[in-house]
């Protein structure tokens, strides 16, 4: 009998407090409807009490998100003119002063509460969601796979060389979104190519190596700031490893179909000669491409007993190969220590930071 | 009826003599992570104390409606040995009610305190006087309870706030490099605890 009073009293105490929060959910954060003006369209009529990330896709505005709206990766950075509250401390480590004084904010953290006013870039307001199925798969190293997806609705997708997408991951019962760029040239509007590296326990990448042929997937984009300089005289350096091969994929096909003459170099580093993957498809590029010169590196040689190629970190097969004075653009795609290095000698060959294009992962 | 002259004491043995902070040693997390910038720790205090005050009352009221042997509704059973469990509950269900209406109706209120609330969902210092007010068999009456939270709630106020101060004007001293940051905080928080124990000759 004392065992149930206790029960009864703790059930009693504890599903009264549930229900007190509730009610107060209900009634207490219910904002009504609010309007959000972005740049100079027509406000749109939301309900309040949710973030505006979620307000954003619900109306079919895609801006980036990796994290699926944790506040962890910061992409979410859009300008809040009015309405938006002070800054919360989840927010500041991702803005710098002058974001903080022009009124950026991350869209995942701050709370509708009233009528807003927002600016986001543009170029966002043109990302679609697409439909699409998954067409071909392959492996092309032990760890890294190559996805084609063919588009559904809309069948076209419009994109630069260097930009990429976000695929929507089903997590328990949400969605997060995990981004990957596009390694398949924009003349092929309507199958798009990815190349993921495999990740133990990451979210994208093993849903990535999970799907079969014929299976659906969702992605919004494109995304991406890269924009190629056709100028003849200027030539592109790609220097990168690992899946960062992908942007640069995209980016000497494209080169190869649109100006074969453009001078352009490839430097891609690996481990071992397994790594090195599309060796032979960017040879017979090179065919093609007079200008184009690729390096491969391999930074453990004694791996891979028949290479006969260069050896070392990528940096310094670009340092070697490099001639200062020439104009340049660089784009780099690989991990952040490689990058960072990568960025050091191309400054001391003379690109300063407007040129040199990075993309980490 | 209580006399004014045990309300002052009961204050000023909470703030001063038995302070959850420097006498107590409750509530340690807080006082070392935000006692940074005199501004939160203002914050964080005034946020403490009014959660304290709060749910000190109302859990007294469960305590002798429900608990306690002789309670108001249950006078037959004792289930004084569920106040952990109950009081814990209380303590979060409230900080998510007031951060909801402090939210809907005080934005303001919320911006400076907002981040501290949750934070204090799990503070110890709390709990404590939560539990402190039943420890010897509820020696103290609801009026009474109240001026003991109260009190409880203004000591750590004016602990982390002194601490704080501190801290502030150790950022210009020259500290040996193996003290600096934490272990300077903890050295000053003994010494801070030693000055504390000059009030407990002058209540008891």
């Amino acid at each position: 009998m004392i065992y149930l009073q206790a029960i009864l009293v703790l059930a009693a105490l504890g599903g009264g407090l549930a229900v007190l929060l509730l009610l107060a959910g209900r009634y207490i954060c219910n904002y009504g409807e609010c309007r959000v003006k972005i740049n100079d369209r027509e406000p749109i009529t939301v309900q309040g009490g949710g973030k505006l990330l979620d307000a954003l896709y619900a109306n079919d505005i895609f801006i980036p998100s990796a994290c699926g709206g944790q506040g962890t990766c910061g992409f979410c950075k859009l300008r809040v003119l009015n309405g938006g509250g002070p800054v919360l401390p989840t927010e500041t480590p991702f803005l710098t002063t002058d974001e903080l004084n022009a009124g950026a904010r991350l869209a995942c953290q701050v709370k509708i509460r009233n009528d807003l006013e927002i600016v986001v870039k543009d170029e966002y307001l043109l990302v679609q969601r697409f439909a699409a199925t998954v067409s071909a798969a392959r492996m092309v190293t032990s760890d890294i796979r190559e996805l084609h997806l063919k588009l559904l609705d809309p069948a076209r997708i419009d994109f630069r060389p260097g930009q990429y997408i976000q695929i929507a991951v089903p997590h328990k019962r949400e969605t997060v979104f995990r981004a990957y760029s596009l390694a398949s040239p924009p003349s092929m509007a309507g199958e798009v190519e990815l190349l993921v590296r495999l990740i133990p326990g990451g979210l994208g990448s093993t849903y990535l190596h999970r799907v079969q042929p014929g299976d659906a997937v969702t992605f919004t984009g494109p995304y991406g700031e890269f924009e190629l300089d056709t100028a003849p005289d200027t030539e592109l350096v790609c220097v990168g490893g690992g899946c960062g091969m992908a942007p640069m994929r995209s980016l000497l096909r494209h080169v190869a179909e649109t100006a074969p003459d453009h001078p352009c170099w490839l430097f891609f580093g690996a481990r071992t000669s397994d790594q090195l993957m599309y060796r032979e498809e960017l040879e017979a590029l090179a065919q093609k491409m007079p200008k184009l010169r690729l390096h491969f590196a391999l930074s453990e040689p004694d791996k891979s007993p028949d290479w006969t190629g260069e050896t070392g970190f990528i940096h310094q097969s670009a340092e070697r190969h490099l001639q200062p004075g020439q104009a340049r653009q660089a784009f780099l795609c690989g991990p952040p220590q490689m990058l960072a290095a990568a960025r050091k000698v191309l400054k001391d060959k003379g690109l300063d930071d407007k040129a040199i294009f990075a993309d980490e992962f | 009826m209580a006399s004014t002259t045990s309300f002052t004491l009961i204050l000023l043995g909470s703030i001063l003599a038995n302070n959850i902070l420097l006498a107590k040693f409750l509530g340690m997390c807080s006082f070392i992570a935000i006692s940074r910038s005199m501004r939160t720790a203002f914050g964080m205090g005034a946020a403490v104390t009014f959660v304290t005050f709060c749910t000190t009352l109302l859990n007294y009221a469960i305590y002798t409606g429900v608990l306690r042997h002789g309670s108001h509704f249950l006078p037959a059973v004792d289930l004084s040995y569920l106040s952990f469990l109950i009081f814990i509950l209380v303590i979060a269900g409230f900080v998510q009610l007031v951060e909801m209406v402090l939210e809907r109706f005080m934005p303001s209120l919320y911006f400076s305190l907002g981040i501290y609330l949750p934070l204090i969902t799990v503070n110890c210092a709390i709990l404590g006087v939560n539990l402190f007010m039943i420890d010897q068999g509820l020696i103290y009456d609801f009026a009474q309870t109240a001026v003991y939270a109260l009190g409880s709630g203004l000591g750590f106020w004016l602990a982390i706030c002194l601490m704080a101060g501190i801290r502030q004007r150790l950022r210009e001293a020259d500290i040996p490099l193996p003290l600096q940051g934490l272990g300077m905080a903890v050295i000053i928080t003994g010494l801070m605890a030693m000055a504390f124990m000059g009030f407990t000759g002058m209540v008891n």
